[in-house]
């Protein structure tokens, strides 16, 4: 089974050790994991800015880049929802186009969903010795239903134990560009979320998606919380090295 | 009413920082979306199943909405009453002044409307010497504190808390202080009553028209609407074209939708079927009954991109459920609707220049779209009007050229790749040696309210390089 693994913009950017994590966990479960060289961004960033031909364009760049592969596996569920909900929007008016993008979105996963609902992966390398607390991102959430995925993953590991947080399925507020176009709110919006993240008691708060992560991370250490750790799910699921 | 959408930014900012207002907005938001959820799970069929059949009569409804408009048409002028049709804000207020004046009315008793907003009713009425009640308890308060604007679509005074209420009513009644919401209620309902029995009009919208009886349907929880369509000789109904919907069978199933989506109620206290002018053998209703049926920019929307907001039937499950909503309150977007619907509905109705913020006040994160109960996609109706201001245009100059920079770097990965590297090591120079970026940098709007965590150091690509080199040579 050839595995592609499109670690998106933002993980090579700002904390690859969670495409590393992936990478670990779609090797240790026995696939061919191929990561094409040449991939870059998912052109999420200009779809919502209504710009929708940078957007094709970089959607016709990756389609090709992991069209040849038998799954695309994301560790991200907005990059996730790019592929499989809207990179067929897109192509909406070229025929052609639109079947390699449905086909390609019939094979894209995000991280977790694959693991359990084609791998039916029963152990995972990894183990954290605490309480977690699992922040449902939107577009995993409501585009992909990843919900029951990651926690069942994460309850597989002996040492940890899962702990609900109140409203876990709302915003935190990053949202993409508007986490700087409208700063103010965007921020307030991250202050509720680490409230009730704060109220849950957890060692950690664990989620999917990395911009989500860099908003709840840096909301929580600006109200001073020095002790909750922001982790990406791979990263503990595939466990510290 | 003059749209103020243009200066949400500056607006909402100033909402964002305001503690109070985002209290108050934190307990109603709770007790609606809680209420919502409660009544979805107590619901004994499939509210998907719901959802799906209420947008189905919708959508069959546009369809053919010319044809639905004149079946009520039709129907509702057998039954006594006339239709008439104004294209915008302007000539609402003509034609509900003209009815006034033919009929001697002084004063017009009204339930909730929010088309009279669009039309800024209220100011024409009063210029034209006739005076406006408001019976909604919601819109009573905000008129008795100098013409406030609604905040929210069925709750119109959701950002007042009960001491504001308290205080307003003491000082405007003359009464003494009441902590007590019933005792409060109880004297509003003493001044109201005099109003119901005084006015000459009686004044309302319409949550549904009924094409097969030349019906209007009101779904209200006060019993004011009850007041204004029975109390007064002429009763008018101001409402959009897009609220026609074919049979009493859909309105129905619509019925199963909307208390459920908009208040967690199985059903409202009140919802009224109310058809013709009273006949000859019946005790109550209006000698005289006038349907004023608006377009305002509705017509312009129909077979368009953006016809699936035509389907709104105004629950404000969209709003309640909108992490900016919550946060900025409905004064926020300068207009008569706030929220997501409002985001969609002010720039196609104003004019997609005049609320260039409004689509993109969004974090698309779809709990909108998701309680929405007749499934309109709200954020792919944002993003569709995003599209719309590149076409046109109409973003600032930066934001496109930075867009079509990071498009063609994009497409080059070998210089992606540097340019990302460039972009972290800058990164790290400002977090100066710590795991975390507090300056202002390259996101000022970021860092302002919170950290930026800083990058581990090397991008993903570098270290899968360096370990496909490492793997190579052993």
């Amino acid at each position: 089974m050839r595995v592609g693994l499109f670690v998106t913009c933002l993980v090579d950017a700002m904390r690859p050790s969670i495409g590393f994590a992936a990478l670990k966990l779609l090797e240790g479960a026995g696939c061919e994991v191929v990561v094409p060289a040449s991939q870059t961004c998912c052109g999420q960033p200009a779809f919502n800015s209504g710009d929708a031909s940078v957007a094709r364009s970089l959607a016709r760049k990756l389609i090709g880049e992991f069209e040849g592969l038998d799954y695309v596996v994301i560790p991200s569920g907005s990059c996730g929802g790019m592929l499989k909900a809207h990179y067929p929007q897109l192509f909406r008016g070229d025929p052609d186009m639109l079947r390699r993008a449905d086909a390609l979105a019939a094979r894209t996963f995000e991280l977790t969903d694959f693991l359990v609902s084609v791998l039916a992966l029963d152990a995972v390398p990894g183990d954290f010795a605490g309480t977690i607390t699992y922040h449902d991102s939107c577009s995993g959430l409501r585009e992909l239903g990843v919900k029951a995925q990651p926690r069942a993953l994460l309850a597989r590991m002996p040492g940890v134990v899962l702990t609900e947080m109140a409203a876990s399925e709302e915003c935190c507020g990053f949202g993409g560009t508007f986490a700087t176009s409208f700063g103010d709110i965007s921020a307030q919006i991250a202050e509720r979320k680490c409230r009730n993240i704060q109220a849950a008691g957890a060692d950690a708060v664990v989620l999917g998606d990395l911009g989500c992560m860099l908003n709840i991370e840096g909301k929580l250490r600006r109200l001073g919380d020095e002790r909750t750790r922001v982790m990406h799910v791979a990263e503990v699921l595939g466990g510290e090295d | 009413m003059h749209s103020q959408a243009m200066f949400f930014k500056a607006r909402a900012g100033e909402k964002a920082a305001d503690r109070a207002l985002q209290d108050k907005l934190g307990k109603a938001k709770s007790r609606f979306v809680a209420a919502r959820a409660g009544a979805v799970a107590d619901y004994a069929g499939d509210f998907e199943a719901l959802r799906e059949a209420g947008r189905e009569i919708r959508d069959r409804a546009l369809a053919n909405l010319d044809v639905w408009l004149e079946t009520f048409e039709e129907r509702a002028c057998a039954r006594g009453a006339r239709v008439m049709y104004a294209r915008d804000g302007a000539e609402i207020s003509r034609l509900v002044v003209d009815i006034a004046r033919r009929h001697g009315v002084t004063k017009v008793a009204k339930s909730k409307s929010m088309l009279s907003e669009e039309a800024g009713l209220n100011a024409a009425l009063t210029a034209a010497g006739i005076e406006p009640v408001e019976t909604d308890l919601g819109e009573y308060i905000l008129q008795i504190d100098g013409n406030e604007a609604p905040s929210h679509i069925i709750a119109p005074a959701f950002h007042k808390s009960k001491e504001e209420v308290a205080a307003l009513f003491s000082r405007v009644h003359g009464k003494p202080l009441k902590d007590d919401i019933s005792a409060m209620t109880l004297e509003a309902r003493a001044v109201l009553r005099e109003h119901f029995l005084s006015a000459g009009m009686g004044m309302t919208g319409g949550n549904f028209l009924i094409a097969e009886t030349g019906s209007v349907a009101l779904v209200t929880n006060e019993g004011n609407g009850r007041m204004v369509t029975t109390l007064p000789k002429v009763h008018v109904v101001v409402t959009g074209i897009e609220k026609v919907i074919p049979t009493l069978e859909d309105f129905a199933t619509l019925m199963r939708l909307l208390p459920r989506s908009a208040t967690g109620q199985s059903i409202s206290n009140y919802v009224s079927v109310l058809t013709g002018v009273k006949d000859a053998a019946e005790l109550d209703g209006p000698e005289h009954l006038y349907f004023i049926l608006v377009d305002n920019g509705r017509v312009s929307l129909v077979g368009s991109e953006f016809e699936a907001m035509l389907r709104c039937i105004r629950c404000g499950a969209c709003m309640n459920h909108c992490p900016v909503y919550q946060t900025v309150g409905g004064h926020a977007y300068g207009w008569v609707y706030p929220g997501p619907m409002g985001s969609v509905l002010t720039p196609l109705y104003t004019g997609i220049a005049q609320a260039l913020d409004l689509p993109h006040a969004s974090t698309l994160c779809n709990q909108c779209g998701v309680v929405c109960p007749v499934k309109i996609p709200l954020p792919e109706l944002l993003r569709g009007l995003r599209e719309k201001q590149v076409d046109l245009k109409l973003r600032p100059w930066r934001e496109r050229l930075g867009l079509r920079a990071w498009g063609w770097l994009a497409q080059r990965p070998t210089l992606y790749g540097w340019a990302v590297r460039l972009g972290v090591r800058y990164l790290n120079w400002l977090a100066d040696g710590s795991d975390r970026i507090r300056v202002p940098g390259p996101a000022p709007g970021w860092t302002l309210g919170r950290d930026l965590p800083a990058p581990q150091g090397r991008t993903f690509r570098e270290l899968y390089a360096a370990r496909n080199k490492r793997e190579a040579k052993s």
